[in-house]
């Protein structure tokens, strides 16, 4: 499971303390997790570019080895529908500290859960599942289960979600693909057995999940050490 | 490495008795084992001499028997000597009650017993415990006997970092008549663990159900744990200390603010089927309802009682727990109702909880019971007896014990716990169904039987 380009990734991203999220989306990507469509625009042109090719809407986010935490300073764009606001979204990224690109993806809809992992002192990683988005520590709707996940794991941990209703199909919405979620859960508790001595923590939030499909709309990887 | 000479000893030595003081641990551990154990045990100063009339031995070498158990209760800096000698000696195990090494930042004294021992393959439990007690076999707590409280022999083994939690349990076993198997006080934990006395006692034949005081697991050391508890068929119990994070460390994921060390701690277990006690009241009552049931139930009860109010009650603590306690149809409620005393067909209530009223009799009990045990969509029964309703007698423990019996379906019982009803809980007692002093914790008996099970 871990290739070469897995180890350069963890390897380079040493020096910032954490995988900036372009890269940590090349990573996911790598052992077959889904994410949105993306390009790492260091340029207007590589974003314009991008977006004429994908059609908008699209998202845009600032990357910087300095800001763990998009949202604080106003690096996160959602519902981009044009060139004039990707160009002036890109413009005010480039005066954020640290610039060093605009992550420009495709936009996604379905329901916010998020899927994360740490490396616990006295059990070892551990796999967690609830419900994401920027609420996740005021919801609090979380599970844990020992990595690596069996799949009667992965159900249980779906089941016991106190929102569970949501992902199943609450008043006639159409239920999230629990098979992919599941499938997700697995392969990522897989991926934090073999990176666990490089990391910390990772937060996939939100993970954006719908009828069809799972796919990590942002990932954080903390390194250790 | 063979644990067997520390709980089944037939010789033991007890090195560093006092000659000046009586209540020394070393004097206390002497005395207990020589005048009330069935061992032979021999007292070990290097002055030699004679304690009480009996020969003191000026090192281990001196005894002619081979030593199955060496308690050493010596300063710390002389341990590392004594467990050589023992070693040299043959002796089959060591429990090194001495204080003085990691807990005082002493470690390197410590890793150097580890050390000594591990090169030799010599097991040894603590420093700084109670040790062993495994009723009439031996017992090293360095606690007068006539202060301890025994528990009556049984089959629930009791592990525990710390020897002032254990005794304790020993004093609310002993209380609420949960039978003891074997305790010990691991202490420092050196080199004996969790994990070692898991293995030994799922072999254990006189042990059925092992319940744990934990305080910490090193790094890891809670993965090989739950592992190895998951493959144990015996319901494994743990009470975990420190429940909250010292400190609220800067976390820069969600995921390590989210997963702080306790939610970690029980959502693994869980995982797991270790059942996870978040209190005192929870490890007795889990301890004395897995000692009865060893198979994992679904979570439906059946309430049978004889005052309304305590069904009430018994209703929301099952709710706060996660158990359910459904509706009964109408047909198994005149099923019941035919059975009944004619005196109470009219007021009793039958839904679920079963209300007989304070005018019902043994037979009511009896009868609403075993109808409950005869549905498969009930897992468990619980049965509120007030002993001063005037209907009920003592004989009823006995009965009802064999419903439960006779139909396999997991009862617990609560019954005030006064000297005066003794007969009618010795009657569920003796016949292992176990008995709450509390309804929360006969509750709670229901609720460890459905938690031993992977979730």
């Amino acid at each position: 499971m871990l290739n070469e380009e897995i180890k350069n990734i963890l390897g380079h991203s040493q020096k910032h303390g954490w995988v900036l999220e372009p890269d940590a989306k090349r990573l996911l990507k790598l052992v077959g997790i889904k994410v949105p469509k993306f390009s790492w625009a260091t340029t207007i042109d590589d974003a314009l570019g991008f977006a004429h090719q994908n059609k908008y809407p699209v998202v845009a986010k600032v990357v910087s080895p300095e800001v763990i935490h998009k949202s604080d300073v106003a690096g996160v764009a959602l519902g981009i529908t044009d060139d004039g606001s990707l160009t002036e979204t890109f413009e005010r990224f480039s005066t954020i500290n640290g610039f060093c690109g605009m992550l420009v993806e495709e936009s996604l809809s379905g329901l916010e859960l998020i899927v994360g992992a740490k490396v616990d002192f006295q059990f070892g990683p551990v796999v967690l599942l609830g419900i994401g988005g920027t609420g996740v520590e005021i919801y609090r709707d979380t599970v844990l289960r020992m990595a690596p996940l069996r799949p009667e794991d992965a159900a249980s941990m779906i089941k016991g979600l106190k929102a569970h209703q949501l992902l199943e199909g609450y008043r006639g919405a159409d239920p999230i693909n629990l098979q992919r979620l599941s499938d997700l859960l697995i392969t990522f508790s897989e991926l934090v057995m073999q990176i666990e001595p490089c990391i910390e923590s990772i937060d996939l939030n939100p993970v954006m999940c719908s009828a069809d499909r799972c796919v990590v709309a942002d990932a954080r990887i903390m390194l250790n050490g | 490495m063979n644990l067997q000479p520390l709980f089944e000893p037939k010789t033991m030595a007890v090195v560093g008795v006092s000659f000046s003081n009586d209540r020394h641990p070393a004097n206390i551990i002497y005395n207990k084992a020589h005048l009330r154990y069935p061992l032979k045990v021999f007292p070990v100063n290097p002055r030699g001499g004679s304690l009480l009339g009996e020969r003191v031995f000026t090192d281990i070498s001196e005894i002619a028997e081979e030593v199955d158990l060496a308690v050493i209760a010596v300063r710390a800096d002389a341990v590392p000597d004594v467990l050589e000698e023992c070693i040299r000696n043959g002796v089959g195990g060591a429990t090194i009650i001495s204080g003085g090494f990691a807990e005082v930042d002493r470690k390197d004294l410590q890793d150097r017993l580890v050390a000594i021992a591990r090169e030799a393959n010599f097991p040894f439990i603590g420093p700084n415990c109670l040790g062993i007690y495994v009723p009439s076999v031996v017992d090293t707590f360095f606690l007068p006997g006539e202060r301890m409280v025994h528990p009556d022999p049984g089959n629930v083994a009791l592990v525990s970092q710390s020897g002032g939690v254990l005794v304790d349990q020993m004093v609310k076993f002993a209380e609420q008549g949960i039978g003891l198997s074997l305790a010990v006080s691991i202490g420092n934990k050196a080199l004996i663990r969790e994990q070692s006395l898991l293995d030994y006692l799922v072999a254990d034949p006189r042990t059925n159900v092992i319940a744990f005081y934990v305080e910490g697991f090193d790094k890891n050391e809670g993965r090989d744990f739950v592992l190895g508890a998951s493959q144990c068929p015996k319901p494994v119990i743990v009470l975990k200390a420190g429940k909250t994070d010292a400190g609220s460390r800067a976390v820069s994921s969600h995921t390590a603010s989210l997963a702080g060390d306790h939610e970690v701690f029980s959502a693994v277990l869980a995982q797991y089927g270790v059942v996870e006690a978040s209190n005192e009241l929870e490890l007795v009552s889990f301890c004395e309802s897995l000692s009865c049931y060893q198979k994992a139930i679904g979570g439906s009860v059946g309430i049978v009682t004889g005052s309304g109010g305590h069904g009430a009650l018994s209703v929301d603590v099952c709710s706060d727990h996660g158990l359910s306690v459904p509706s009964l149809s109408k047909t198994v409620q005149m099923k019941i109702k035919e059975q009944l005393s004619s005196s109470i067909q009219t007021i009793a209530a039958l839904g679920n909880p079963i209300d007989l009223t304070g005018s019902a009799v043994d037979d009511d009990f009896v009868r609403a019971a075993r109808e409950l045990a005869h549905l498969p969509e009930i897992d468990a029964i619980i049965v509120l007896l007030l002993p001063y309703l005037p209907g009920i007698t003592s004989d009823l423990g006995a009965r009802l014990s064999q419903v439960s019996r006779r139909e396999s379906k997991p009862l617990v019982a609560y019954v005030p716990h006064v000297e005066k009803y003794r007969m009618l809980i010795e009657g569920f007692e003796l016949n292992r169904i176990p008995v709450s002093s509390s309804i929360e914790g006969a509750v709670l008996m229901v609720e460890a039987i459905r938690r031993c099970q992977p979730c």
